[in-house]
């Protein structure tokens, strides 16, 4: 099964330019995100602090915040998109 | 030259003054660094005194090398004291800072302006915003006046007049059929498939100095003195962060003297999720679905939540929620008490106010202002239904048998 991530313009320089990325396997929010940080070299640096994401990213499962869900123990199925933003917009 | 740089509020990483807002090392928020330390304060004093009436009399402050011309401007708004207000609540000094009296009828004429000017100078030719409202109004005039074209995003359930406030601009107004939290992120993904000044995202350290402005005017509208609390209606937090701010760099120049203000923040209940973090004794936010008649406020998802919970306890105040009824019965004593109309986040303003003032939290010796963001003509439902109208035949009897007045001598 694959899940569709989308990264924001920010963190584009460590995914080699790329916007949108599959990861396979991975049956929750927080597995995804290993998968990438796997692939990607300083990706984990970035977004995530002391096994947690940092307070000001947000992610996003079928564009619910994973907030609302379960956090990173939120289940992704096969074809689900997740979407990784910045959380300082907006007001 | 005052201006420096973007600075990262989480680790301090500086950038160039082009158009980012997220910190590329931790995803912190972007601020504009200045260097003050030229500033004469009574130099500063009288240029402020001799500036035009709108925001650029505080060009020193805000972040460009020398002020721009602007075709639609904002700010210098009344200051107005409150004694029937202040009784009605046994307080002694109580101001009412008017924001709707900005040229879209709210405080986002501050912010938009600042925004705008910056996105010009940038080199945009396209400006957009994720907004509850006010915000998009504000985007629609000040792009109009400037010839520049613009998108403005909303909820789907937004108040009508705050919808046809928006168009009559020439504006695309696009309803998303979502929370305004969805609004916000879908502007997020677009700003970064297209090359547009999204005022609250990709501008947004430029736009949120457009704020500081609301605290100098408080200050110099009392006679360059301090007041001992303001009271300001929190939905991301910017607008209550940044006026201590302003105040802060007032107090640094040496332009005032004293301490910053106790800042208290005003939620509504119906998307408390400030007050709730406040009142838990948590550091972030956990986001809310709104559920409220505020929907000026209804952000569930505050990005300056952390700044903001941080600035209320610094400073000894608190965050504080009120109900719809609560929100309702301020908007009418505000009106009855001073004759400002104002909508629903008056409402929870004013509200709040009472509130502190029932629970003691006020010494009665103090200066209190409460800013006022928003006209009452824009959510007029809030005040449906809560007076009655006398209706009479066109007789001087029907008058006083309906009004149940005796004859006049």
């Amino acid at each position: 099964m694959a899940v569709t991530v989308k990264i924001p313009t920010q963190l584009r320089n460590v995914t080699g330019g790329e916007a949108e990325t599959q990861v396979e396997d991975a049956s929750t929010v927080g597995e995804v995100l290993d998968g990438l940080y796997e692939r990607y070299d300083g990706l984990r640096e970035r977004i995530a602090e002391d096994g947690d994401l940092r307070r000001f990213v947000n992610v996003y499962v079928q564009g619910e915040d994973i907030r609302f869900l379960d956090g990173l123990d939120t289940p992704v199925e096969d074809g689900d998109e997740v979407t990784i933003l910045p959380a300082v917009a907006g007001g | 030259m005052a201006v420096e740089a973007l600075r990262c509020k989480e680790c301090g990483a500086t950038y160039a003054l082009e158009a980012r807002y997220v910190c590329d090392n931790c995803f912190g928020p972007l601020e504009v660094a200045y260097d003050f330390s030229d500033l004469d304060p009574l130099e500063t004093r009288r240029k402020i005194q001799a500036g035009p009436r709108s925001i650029w009399r505080y060009s020193d402050f805000l972040p460009f090398d020398r002020p721009p011309r602007t075709a639609l401007d904002a700010g210098t708004t009344p200051l107005v004291r409150a004694d029937r207000l202040a009784e009605r609540l046994g307080l002694r000094e109580v101001w009412v800072k008017n924001d709707a009296a900005n040229p879209t009828h709210s405080f986002k004429d501050r912010v938009v302006t600042v925004a705008l000017a910056k996105a010009l100078e940038l080199g945009f030719d396209t400006v957009a915003c994720a907004s509850t409202g006010n915000l998009a109004n504000a985007v629609a005039a000040h792009a109009a006046a400037a010839g520049v074209d613009s998108y403005v995003f909303i909820p789907a359930d937004l108040e009508e007049q705050k919808v046809l406030a928006t168009g009559v601009y020439g504006t695309r107004v696009v309803a998303v059929e979502g929370s305004y939290d969805d609004v916000n992120r879908l502007c997020m993904e677009l700003s970064a498939e297209r090359d547009w000044a999204f005022v609250n995202v990709n501008v947004r350290p430029y736009y949120s100095e457009g704020s500081k402005t609301l605290g100098y005017e408080i200050v110099e509208q009392l006679g360059f003195e301090l007041p001992d609390r303001i009271v300001v209606p929190i939905a991301s937090g910017s607008l209550f962060t940044k006026i201590a701010r302003g105040i802060e760099e007032w107090i640094e120049v040496g332009l005032v003297h004293g301490e910053v203000p106790v800042m208290n923040g005003a939620q509504a209940a119906g998307c408390a999720p400030v007050a709730t973090a406040f009142a838990e004794g948590h550091e972030i936010c956990r986001p809310v679905r709104p559920s409220t008649i505020a929907k000026s406020l209804a952000i569930g998802n505050p990005a300056d939540g952390p700044y903001a919970l941080e600035l209320a306890r610094k400073s000894g105040g608190s965050i504080d929620a009120v109900t719809d009824d609560e929100i309702r019965a301020g908007i009418r004593l505000l009106a009855e008490t001073t004759g400002i109309f104002t909508e629903t986040a008056g409402g929870v303003t004013t509200a709040t106010l009472a509130k502190l003032a029932e629970r003691g939290d006020i010494d009665p010796g103090e200066r209190v202002v409460i800013v006022i963001t928003g006209e009452g003509l824009k959510t007029l439902d809030a005040v449906r239904a809560t007076f009655e109208t006398d209706v009479i035949e066109p007789t001087v009897a029907s008058f006083e048998r309906t009004l149940g007045l005796a004859q006049a001598a």
